[in-house]
This record gives C-alpha cells, sequence and structure tokens, in this order.
C-alpha cells in the first residue's frame, strides 16, 4: 500500500501538443493518500479514464511523474506496479471456477498452495461467496463476476491500490447499491487505497471519501462531499454535484453586495478585485433559496412545481433566467409567493467560473 | 432474441426450398433410383434390391478407401488445427499489416481447387519445381508419382497450405472478440504468456474452433479435384480418397448401380457426421446461454 | 480508449517472424508458378533458375488471343456472377425468416439446408449430368450456377442470418410503427444494415463457385466450359505446354486475389460467418 503522487503530470494523445486544448488531461501536481477512497468523478471525455490508464500503466504520460510511495513507477508496465483493476464489465476467467479465480494471482507470483487456500476463503467469505466457490465462473451473474474481479484485486494483501473503472455499469440497479455497500465496508477492512471512476455522483459521493471532480482535462476541486456540496469550486461542479444543480446568475459584486439587474443580494463577506475578471457570477444551492411572499425578497415567477416526494423543486423564473428553489414536502406553494431569498452565508462569488474567497465582512 | 411464431415466414423461406429441391432432392432420388436397380443398357432397368449396397459395403476397395479417407481427414486435422491456432496468434491485431497478412493468407482460399492441384504438381516436379529441385539436391529420393509415402506427403502438405489460413482466419475473428481490459486483467494477475493463452485466448476460440474442426473435417473427407490432380490417386490406390473412387466407379466405369449405392453410403456417413456438428454447435451455443 | 499495449520486444519479434515464414510458406509455391508462367517452355525445361532469364509475355498473349481461353474465363466470370446473384436473392428473405420468426419446421428445415453444405460434389456429379441433360440445361452457365446453389444457398442463408440475429428486432419494429410496408423496410432500411454481412456472403459465393471444378466440368462441354477445366488440356505436339499452364493458372488467381482486397476488412468475422 502506498500513497500516490501525481506530479506535473499532463497527457496528450497527439505528439508535440501546442495550445492547452491539446491535452487531453491538463497539468497537475496531486497527492492521494495511502488507504484513501477516491472517486474520479466527472462527464464524459472529462480525461478521468486517462489519467486512470496513466496511474494503471497502460499509457504513459507525455510529461511529469507518477510515484507510488517513493517509487517512480511511470515508466513501469502494468504487471510491476502491483495494482488492482475493475473494469467496466466483469473480466473473469470463464473456464476457471470462482475458487481458481480467485487464487490466480497468488499462484501465479508462486505463493505457496495453504496460504493460497487461506487467502482465498477468506476473501470468499468477505464477498459472500463461499457457497459458490466450487462452480464454473462462465455461469454466474454479471454481479457475482464484477465480485470475483473484485476478489482478485483484494486477494493479493500488498497491492498498492486498487483501481475502479465505472464497475456498476452493467450492474442491475438493486445490486448496485449492496455490491458498493461491500466495497465500502471492504475498505474499512483492508485499508487498501482504492480509485473509483465514476460518472455518476450518487456513486462517487457514497463510495468515497475524497472526490476528485475532473472537467475538460483538469481536476477543478478535489474535496470531501461535503466540500463539493457546499463550496464548490468551480461552476461546473456545482452544476454537476447535486440534483438540480446550483444556480449560477451573472451578478454584479461590490464589497459585501451582489447585484443583480439593479436589486442587491447580501453577501455574508467581502469581496474586491473582481473588476479584472470576464464574467462574474454568484452561486446558490436550490437547498439555500427560499420562496416567500415578503417583501424583501427578489422578484420571480413560479413556472413549474416537481413534487419528487420528500421535497418540491420550484422551477421559477428569475429576471428571464431559470432558478430551482427547492422547498419542504409539506410547502404549499401558492400564487402570491413570488418573491425569493437567498441565503448570504450560502452564496458562493465566482470570477471567471472559479471560487472567489471573500474577507470576512 | 425472442422470435414470433409465425407460419407465414414460410413464403420467405420458399424460395430456398424450391431452388434446393430442385438441386438437391430430384438428383438424390435419381441416386437412390439406381441403386436398388441393375440395367444391361438401352435404359432397360430391374429392380436389383439390395444387391449393390451388399457388393459395396463388403468390397474390399471401399474399406480401404474409407480408411484411408479416415486417416487423411485425422492427419489433416491433427495439423491444420495446431498450426492455425499458432498462425492466428501471429498476425497483427490491428492496423495495416493485419489486413495486409489476411489479404495475403486468403490466397490460396480463392485458387480454383484444380490450380492448388496444379500449383503443387508443378512444385514438387523434380525437372522443373522447385520443391522437388530442392529435394534432389538435398539428396532426397524425392518422387511423388512412384512412392506413396511422397505422394502422401504432397496431398498432405498440399491441403495444409490449402486450408490452414481458413483455421487461422477463423481463430483471428476469435481472438478479435477479446476485449483488451482481458489481457490487462491478465498482466495484473502476473499470468504469462501460456496462461494468457490457456485461459482467456482459448476459451475464446472454442466457438470458432468448433466451426474450423467441423468444416476442415467435412471438406477433407469431401475432397477430390486437389489429389486428384496431383496423383490421379496413385500411386496404385495409395492415394485414392473416398472422392476419386467414386467417380473413378461412376463416370469411369460408369457402374451406376454400385457408384449409387456407394454414393448412398456416402452420403449417410456425412449425414451422420453433419448431424453431430448441428448438435454440438447448437448444444454449445445454448450452454453459453446465448 | 485504444492504446497500444507495450509487449516486449523479443514477443514481437517471434511473432514475425512467425507470420512471416508462414507467408513465405503460401506464397513460394505461387510465386514458382508466376515464374514459369513468364518463361518460354524452353527455359522451363532447360535451365533451372529462381527468375525468369528471358523474360516473356508469350504465354499470356496465348491466353488472350485464342478464344478456346479466354471465353473459358468468360464463362466462369458469367456463371459464377449468376450463382452469386441468385443465392444472395434467395437466400435474403430466407435467412430474414430464420432470424426474426419461429414457424413450422424451422429446425428441421435449417438442418436440412446446412446438409446439402456438406454433400460431396462427387454423390451429386452423375444425377446432376442426367437432371440437367434431361431438361436441356447441359452446357449451358444456368446449369453450373444452380449446381453451385446446392451448396452457396445454405451458406449464404447461415452467414446471412448470422449477421442479421446481430440487428435489434426493435429496429423492424420502430420502422411498422413508422408506417413502412415490408418490401420497403426490407430494402431501403434493413438491407443497408447489414451491408457488410451480404458483402461477406457474396464472396463466400463467388469463392466456392470459382474454386469448384468437379460439377462445372461435368456440366458443361463447349459453350460454358469454365477456365479451371480449359487447363486440363495443355498437351501440345511438343508435349506439356507448361507456360500457358501457369499463365492461365495465375490469371485465375487475380479474380480472388481482386476480391479479397474488397472484402479484406470482413474476412475475419465473415469466416466466423458473423457468428463471433
Amino acid at each position: 500500500m502506498a500513497k500516490i503522487t501525481l506530479s506535473n503530470l499532463a497527457h496528450a494523445y497527439r505528439p508535440n501538443p501546442q495550445s492547452r486544448s491539446d491535452f487531453a488531461l491538463k497539468q497537475m501536481d496531486h497527492v492521494w493518500d495511502d488507504g484513501g477512497a477516491y472517486a474520479l468523478l466527472g462527464p464524459s471525455g472529462c480525461g478521468k479514464t486517462t489519467l486512470l490508464n496513466i496511474i494503471s500503466g497502460l499509457l504513459i504520460p507525455s510529461q511529469g511523474k507518477v510515484l507510488f510511495g517513493e517509487v517512480d513507477v511511470t515508466r513501469l508496465p502494468t504487471e510491476q506496479r502491483n495494482i488492482a483493476q475493475v473494469f467496466q464489465f466483469p473480466v473473469v476467467y470463464d473456464t476457471m471456477t470462482v475458487y481458481d479465480n480467485l487464487a490466480f494471482p497468488l499462484r501465479n507470483r508462486g505463493t505457496e498452495a495453504h496460504l493460497v487456500d487461506a487467502r482465498v476463503r477468506d476473501i470468499a467469505r468477505m464477498l459472500g461467496m463461499t457457497d459458490v466457490l466450487g462452480k464454473k465462473a462462465q455461469g454466474l451473474t454479471a454481479d457475482a463476476k464484477q465480485k470475483i474481479s473484485l476478489g482478485r484485486g483484494m486477494v493479493r494483501e500488498d497491492v498498492s491500490a486498487i483501481l475502479f473503472d465505472e464497475p456498476l455499469t452493467v450492474i442491475d440497479p438493486h445490486m448496485k447499491w449492496e455490491l458498493r455497500t461491500q466495497l465500502k465496508a471492504l475498505h474499512r477492512e483492508f485499508g487498501h487505497t482504492m480509485i473509483y471512476v465514476t460518472h455518476d455522483q450518487t456513486e462517487a459521493l457514497t463510495f468515497a471519501d475524497k472526490v476528485v471532480v475532473m472537467y475538460d482535462g483538469e481536476v477543478v476541486q478535489m474535496g470531501t462531499p461535503a466540500d463539493l456540496f457546499e463550496r464548490p469550486a468551480h461552476t461546473f461542479v456545482g452544476y454537476f454535484i447535486g440534483s438540480p444543480g446550483m444556480n449560477v446568475l451573472p451578478a454584479k459584486i461590490d464589497g459585501a453586495s451582489a447585484y443583480i439587474e439593479g436589486c442587491q443580494i447580501p453577501l455574508s463577506r467581502h469581496y474586491s478585485g473582481l473588476e479584472t475578471a470576464k464574467t462574474v457570477e454568484i452561486g446558490c444551492r436550490p437547498e439555500f433559496l427560499t420562496l416567500t411572499d415578503r417583501p424583501d425578497g427578489l422578484p420571480v415567477q413560479v413556472r413549474r412545481v416537481e413534487d419528487v416526494g420528500r421535497l418540491k423543486i420550484v422551477r421559477a423564473d428569475f429576471f428571464g433566467r431559470e432558478v430551482n428553489i427547492i422547498a419542504p414536502e409539506g410547502a404549499s406553494i401558492s400564487d402570491r409567493q413570488n418573491r425569493v431569498v437567498f441565503d448570504p452565508a450560502r452564496i458562493n462569488v465566482y470570477a471567471d467560473s472559479w471560487i472567489v474567497e471573500g474577507k470576512a465582512a | 432474441m425472442e422470435k414470433t411464431f409465425n407460419n407465414k415466414a414460410w413464403f420467405m423461406v420458399l424460395p430456398v426450398v424450391l431452388l434446393v429441391a430442385f438441386s438437391a432432392v430430384v438428383p438424390l432420388m435419381t441416386v437412390v433410383n439406381y441403386s436398388v436397380q441393375d440395367t444391361f443398357g438401352n435404359n432397360q432397368f430391374f429392380w436389383a434390391g439390395l444387391q449393390w449396397f451388399e457388393e459395396v459395403l463388403t468390397s474390399e476397395r471401399l474399406h480401404d478407401a474409407l480408411i484411408r479417407q479416415f486417416i487423411f481427414s485425422a492427419v489433416i486435422l491433427a495439423l491444420e488445427i495446431p498450426l492455425g491456432i499458432a498462425v492466428s496468434l501471429c498476425i497483427p491485431k490491428r492496423g495495416v499489416w493485419s489486413s495486409f497478412c489476411l489479404v495475403l493468407m486468403a490466397l490460396p482460399l480463392l485458387i480454383p481447387w484444380n490450380v492448388v492441384g496444379t500449383i503443387w504438381q508443378i512444385f514438387g516436379r523434380v525437372d522443373i519445381g522447385l520443391l522437388g529441385a530442392t529435394m534432389a539436391a538435398l539428396g532426397i529420393d524425392y518422387n511423388y508419382t512412384q512412392n506413396a509415402a511422397h505422394a502422401w506427403i504432397t496431398i498432405v502438405v498440399m491441403d495444409v497450405w490449402h486450408w490452414t489460413s481458413l483455421v487461422a482466419l477463423l481463430c483471428f475473428a476469435g481472438l478479435q472478440s477479446i476485449p483488451d481490459a482481458y489481457y490487462q486483467a491478465a498482466k495484473i494477475d502476473g499470468a504469462g504468456r501460456w496462461k494468457i493463452f490457456r485461459y482467456i485466448e482459448l476459451p475464446k476460440m472454442n466457438r470458432v474452433l468448433l466451426i474450423a474442426v467441423l468444416l476442415r473435417f467435412m471438406d477433407s473427407f469431401m475432397i477430390y479435384t486437389e489429389p486428384f490432380v496431383v496423383t490421379g490417386g496413385g500411386p496404385g490406390n495409395s492415394t485414392t480418397l473416398l472422392s476419386i473412387d467414386l467417380v473413378k466407379i461412376a463416370l469411369g466405369q460408369f457402374d451406376l448401380g454400385p457408384a449409387a449405392a456407394f454414393s448412398i453410403i456416402y452420403f449417410l456417413i456425412i449425414l451422420l457426421l453433419s448431424w453431430v456438428f448441428y448438435t454440438v454447435m447448437t448444444n454449445y451455443g445454448k450452454g453459453e446461454g446465448r | 480508449m485504444s492504446t497500444a499495449v507495450q509487449s516486449g520486444p523479443s514477443r514481437i519479434n517471434a511473432r514475425t517472424v512467425g507470420m512471416t515464414l508462414y507467408l513465405l510458406f503460401l506464397l513460394v509455391p505461387i510465386y514458382w508458378l508466376l515464374n514459369m508462367s513468364l518463361k518460354t517452355n524452353e527455359e522451363i525445361l532447360s535451365t533451372f533458375s529462381l527468375w525468369p532469364q528471358h523474360l516473356t509475355f508469350a504465354n499470356y498473349m496465348v491466353i488472350f488471343t485464342d478464344p478456346s481461353w479466354y471465353s473459358g474465363y468468360i464463362n466462369s466470370m458469367i456463371y459464377v456472377g449468376l450463382n452469386t446473384v441468385i443465392s444472395i436473392a434467395v437466400a435474403l428473405p430466407a435467412a430474414y425468416a430464420f432470424s426474426r420468426y419461429r414457424f413450422l419446421g424451422d429446425s428441421h428445415l435449417f438442418f436440412w439446408l446446412l446438409t446439402n453444405r456438406m454433400a460431396p460434389p462427387a454423390v451429386f456429379a452423375l444425377p446432376f449430368f442426367q437432371l440437367y441433360s434431361s431438361v436441356g440445361l447441359f452446357d449451358t452457365h444456368i446449369a453450373v450456377a444452380l449446381a453451385h446453389c446446392l451448396f452457396n444457398v445454405p451458406l449464404a442463408v447461415w452467414i446471412l442470418e448470422g449477421f442479421m440475429s446481430g440487428v435489434p428486432k426493435e429496429i423492424d419494429e420502430t420502422a411498422y410503427i413508422d408506417g413502412y410496408s415490408f418490401p420497403k423496410f426490407f430494402i431501403r432500411i434493413f438491407t443497408p444494415l447489414i451491408a457488410s454481412g451480404i458483402g461477406v456472403a457474396a464472396f463466400f459465393c463467388f469463392m466456392f463457385s470459382w474454386v469448384e471444378l468437379l460439377l462445372a466440368r461435368t456440366l458443361t462441354s463447349v459453350d460454358a466450359k469454365p477456365i479451371s477445366a480449359a487447363m486440363t488440356r495443355t498437351v501440345s505436339a511438343s508435349g506439356m505446354d507448361w507456360g500457358v499452364l501457369a499463365a492461365a493458372g495465375i490469371l485465375t488467381i487475380v479474380p480472388g486475389a481482386l476480391v479479397i482486397y474488397f472484402v479484406r476488412n470482413y474476412i475475419a468475422k465473415g469466416f466466423a460467418l458473423g457468428r463471433v
């Protein structure tokens, strides 16, 4: 087990990249802690698979280094990196039994038979597969196969990291939750460093201690699920995380106030030096907007109300832009409620899409 | 795929049925007709019962041809299947070279069978052929027209030359269906080249190998033109395989009765093997849940 | 994401060496034929050389100027073309039926069709001769084309069925909902979807019709005599005419090589009969 250091790393698929846009992966410096559970989250084409392939050794980056612990593994082939990987679709050795599948990585490394046996039974118990150990892997369901490929990674005690490449894609919805819970439990028990690539925010937020959000080839934020929710570092994180995503509105900032179409919105912090930015926006999650009939709010027009069970999503028109407001389940929404109030402490200010830290007012 | 039951589909199959009935059933009836009759010429036929079958079944000539045929097919399979697998593993996976190799490999498959025979007939001749001349230069008294063993080696090598590419192309199709992730997983699991072959490539080739084995078995069992051109069944009867013998009886000697009885027995053997082919294949498909 | 899997240089070499050796094994006999076709008979018989000392195209000229030679090519082309068209035309609807519907006796029928692929041509040679003679088709192109349907139609049905089963049934249903009639759907939507399958099936029909000699020779005498049968008579007054024989052989390889080139990207899948 080891911490993973990405130093000055960047990758372009074409040789001699010129502009920034030639890079599939833009320059990054990160240290991922030993034993952490990381999720790489982002839409298709954001570079998360490229990053995973660099870590797994399938790709050699155009610049920079990858270190496992203190060892530079940038140019080492996959088999020498001591990692395990679970793929998008189950990769199992069809003709072998479940037992032989789990024992395969150990036997290939010349582990003694009794140690293999003890370890395989251990892992099988953990995965709840003890009763199918003697079965051929071929006839099993997709989720059982995916458990086997996970088990093949865990069976080696010394793996540096286990990589997951959207491992739940082919799993039935009701099994996804169960597998994810099991994965979490296994992580707690064994403490492997785990890197989990996904485009599904629920998977990422429930699995990981730290979520790494990627967008257009760069890491836009790395943080706990709570960070991502409360203080998205980039407007993209705001959109991407949460359902519905954060409301992002162009605004003018003057000290501790924001102005939208001349209406003042108080902020909890003091901002300065935003004059040079091309775009200035404020972001506020729908959870922190309140629909009201109090006169101090800003004028909105309710377009639609969606009842999604525990809460209601109000789609409203705010100076020609759509804003989403979340109202509690029991709230009654009437025509008189044509004002919206922002929670000042929950408003983030963005200059050119990146968050700006304000000074305490 | 879930299929709907609809007897109107018969109308779509009808052209095929009529065409194949015309080109298969009618001639087959003729054969059956001949097999139970005798003639003294002038189109005068009379009932001969199972006489021809008895004659053919007890004739040493058929037994010998049948034994030769089985040996030939077995040797062909034993050589072409492993060689075909080995060659398929050598084909570049993608890119221009892959296409290049595939095109060159498929070349022998598209040469008319008698030309295949001619190529090897010439190639093996001591006076004008490269192979024969090389053998002579090496001091080997190679002569496929006189020596039965040499004749056998020549037709076997010729068949390997002609058909190994088919096996290799089939296996290659199987190999191409293996996603890259399998190879990567095997690397991560520390599997060596042999284990990758044994546990990933071979299982994925199973289906196509079955097709390859059975196609090669059938076609080698029916082989006629190529060995006929090279050896004419000789020296003596040493390379007289079933088809060669049958054509000799039917078109050479015009012994219609025995030839027809021979044909039916021959066809029944093939039919039995076809049935095995079909059953094994469909059951295999079910086993995989497709 | 396609990425080159790095492999050791030693293995690349082993593979390349293996492939090269195999290709040499395949090409040397063909090269020898080519070599002979470019020599005169005197040179073939008198000197032994790896390449022509006195390059000559006389052998090819003989074939291109003598009608008994080049008509053989034309005959072969005609019946192979006819056979390919007939086989594909009748196999398309049948393959569709097998891939989409269950019907009375479908599996038996499918099996029976396949048995014809397994029928030895030697068994059928004589009855074919009598059948086509009795209906007055002996020595016509259509006779050979029909005879070759015996093994090509089942093969075409089999290949096409494999490719068609790979097309989701939802496409058919969507087309019907959109108001397409069956023939319109089949021609406008379905056929383009299985175009590669049709190409592969046509390739196989071409291939097996082109290479077959026994039936083609039995069913023809003069007017429809195939090129491969013409090759069996090259004995002239001065013995075997090796040069012309070799040139004719080389020319029979050319159409095949052209056809392979066009379907090169589908060869592998086609050989697996669309079932991989």
